[in-house]
């Protein structure tokens, strides 16, 4: 098991790398001179000059990609436009409450997906089956932002149950957290479902159901536990769902997370901070993988290290 | 069983009724996109504030919004928006991710290492942080929607035809034509291509459930369409702000956008079932 972490910690480093690499060469990318972009166009000459000074611009190529990689070992990406401090340390707190609101997502989603799964798998064909179905379809197919929105009217404006936006306490995570899980809660709902249906009619379960096992102890202690390694799978894709969905989440109900702090960035031309969020964003996909293989490792005996 | 077995996938198609309502959804949507500018009854950039948040009427049959723009008016012209860009950027992923794809699949070695090692590597992460770093990268409006929701499909594309390529590239009649001194290209397209289409069709369906979703959500955030242009996803963030008086002007075009990726997801769905029958019959 410890080579396997080490292997897949090495494996980590060129991926990282293909992202820093990725993620420096966007300025480069940009169509027309990104100083003059990032400044007012009434800029002067010298201004421009300086900025382009300031960003490495004036420098060689593979200078600037030098000097990149050595700030960023230092731990700094840059100064933000917009707030004149380190890039990086800006997006950091909205980082914080991006996994706080993508981990709630996650755990509500499973919770639920499963739980519906179930009960609709250990009874393929009746209505609660096909329901699940049809709330999983509807899970992928409904655009993230509007169905934020739907929730707004109806909990926040008409019945005043919850608040409709911003963050610092429960009640605020909670319509957030629907929104964000909804999709992975379709999927997950689905697979359970399948799974389960399979192994119903596997031959332990009918041994458990002759010696006289309630139905509950054989669709959980049986039925769930072998269905279940498919679904850590795809409970643990929707993290990376989870991360990538907040950005739209958190522009409809104003969470202070790293997807509103991208986009306010993209907006504002703001490159180094468009940058940092990036970065965050990929490195830690690239570490919730990683858990995700472990665990996955851990959860699966069939699964060998070597 | 032994009648399913003989079925064609036409015949498993037409007897998935999902699938027929996707398929019909998609029908009626492409449609209404082509003939917008016949059907919609009003200039979709025409304000007229005397009726600004107007609810459904005779006159207006899905209201008005924040403007007292149309709103029939609007999503007819935004359906042909979303249609072109989902279209084009599943296009320009089919047109990018296929040949990389299959040359990794056909010739191996370290082509095939380097296209499949950076496809991994983009497949790593969610599409919209691609499409976020494209848009930041060349900014706002239609055609760099098109790129950055193709760029989006692009790993999954080349993924999938790298592996069907795989599947076939041993096959006996690939190498049969190779033993006939068939060229590598002539080999590619006219033997490995028409195989691996199949899958590729599918995939392709469900891209643009993808396509039509992320091309509105980015546009919902500001960085896709830019008003006062119409498309469903802008619509929906430009009456965000009337929710309370005015939640129509929010829901439709939500509705209209749901019903459109459910569609394309069922009949997706539908045509990966009625193809590749053993696959499917596990979701």
């Amino acid at each position: 098991m410890a080579a396997y972490v080490v292997r897949r910690l090495l494996h980590m480093v060129p991926v990282a790398l293909v992202v820093v690499t990725l993620v420096f060469l966007m300025l480069h990318l940009i169509p027309g001179d990104p100083a003059q972009l990032m400044l007012d166009p009434s800029a002067t000459r010298q201004e421009v000059a300086a900025l382009r000074h300031q960003l490495d611009l004036d420098q060689p190529l593979g200078r600037q990609y030098a000097e990149f990689l050595g700030r960023l070992v230092r731990g700094s990406m840059g100064t933000s436009f917009k707030t004149g401090r380190s890039a990086l340390a800006d997006a950091w707190p909205s980082f914080q409450h991006t996994v706080e609101l993508a981990a709630a997502s996650v755990v509500f989603a499973g919770l639920a997906g499963i739980g519906i799964g179930v009960l609709a798998g250990a009874r393929p064909r009746s209505p609660m089956s096909t329901l699940v179905m049809v709330l999983a379809l509807l899970g992928v197919s409904v655009p993230t932002f509007w169905l934020g929105l739907l929730l707004i009217i109806v909990f926040a404006l008409k019945l005043d149950l919850l608040p409709a936006g911003g963050a610092g306490s429960w009640q605020a995570l909670v319509l957030p957290t629907i929104t964000l899980g909804s999709f992975s809660l379709g999927v997950i709902a689905r697979i359970t479902r399948a799974g389960v249906a399979e192994v119903m009619h596997a031959d332990y379960v009918r041994t458990a159901r002759a010696k006289g096992t309630s139905e509950r102890a054989v669709v959980f202690r049986h039925a769930l536990r072998n269905a279940l390694i498919p679904v850590i799978t795809v409970t643990s894709l929707s993290f990376g769902y989870a991360l990538g969905g907040a950005v739209a989440t958190e522009t409809v109900f104003a969470w202070p997370g790293l997807g509103r702090h991208i986009v306010d960035a993209i907006l504002a031309r703001d490159y180094p901070a468009v940058q940092a969020s990036l970065f965050l964003f990929a490195i830690s996909f690239l570490v919730v993988n990683l858990l995700m293989d472990l665990a996955y490792a851990l959860a699966n005996p069939r699964i060998t290290y070597g | 069983m032994a009648e399913r077995t003989r079925a064609t996938p036409l015949h498993r198609l037409l007897r998935n009724r999902a699938a027929l309502a996707g398929l019909v959804v998609i029908g009626v949507y492409v449609a209404l996109a082509v003939a917008a500018p016949w059907l919609a009854a009003y200039d979709p950039s025409q304000n007229d504030l005397a009726l600004r948040l107007r609810p459904p009427s005779l006159h207006h049959l899905l209201g008005n919004d924040e403007l007292g723009r149309d709103i029939a008016s609007r999503l007819l012209w935004g359906a042909r928006t979303s249609l072109a860009i989902s279209v084009g950027a599943v296009a320009f992923a089919a047109a990018v991710g296929v040949p990389l794809g299959l040359a990794a699949g056909y010739y191996g070695g370290r082509l095939d290492a380097l296209i499949s090692g950076t496809v991994e590597v983009l497949m790593a992460f969610p599409g919209i942080l691609l499409a976020l770093a494209v848009v930041a990268i060349f900014g706002f409006g239609v055609f760099r929607l098109i790129l950055a929701i193709g760029v989006y499909s692009v790993p999954t594309m080349a993924w999938l035809a790298r592996g069907s390529t795989l599947d076939v590239a041993h096959m006996e009649y690939v190498d049969a034509s190779r033993a006939m001194g068939g060229r590598n290209r002539r080999i590619m397209l006219r033997h490995i291509l028409p195989n691996i289409l199949t899958p590729i069709i599918v995939q392709g369906t469900l891209r643009l459930a993808t396509a039509v979703l992320t091309a509105a959500t980015l546009s919902f955030l500001g960085l896709g369409v830019q008003p006062p242009e119409p498309e469903w996803g802008a619509m929906i963030a430009s009456s965000v702000a009337y929710i309370r008086v005015a939640p129509h002007a929010t829901v439709i075009p939500g509705i209209a956008l749901m019903l459109v990726v459910l569609g394309f997801n069922v009949a997706g769905d539908g045509l990966s079932e009625s193809l590749d029958p053993a696959a499917a019959r596990l979701g």
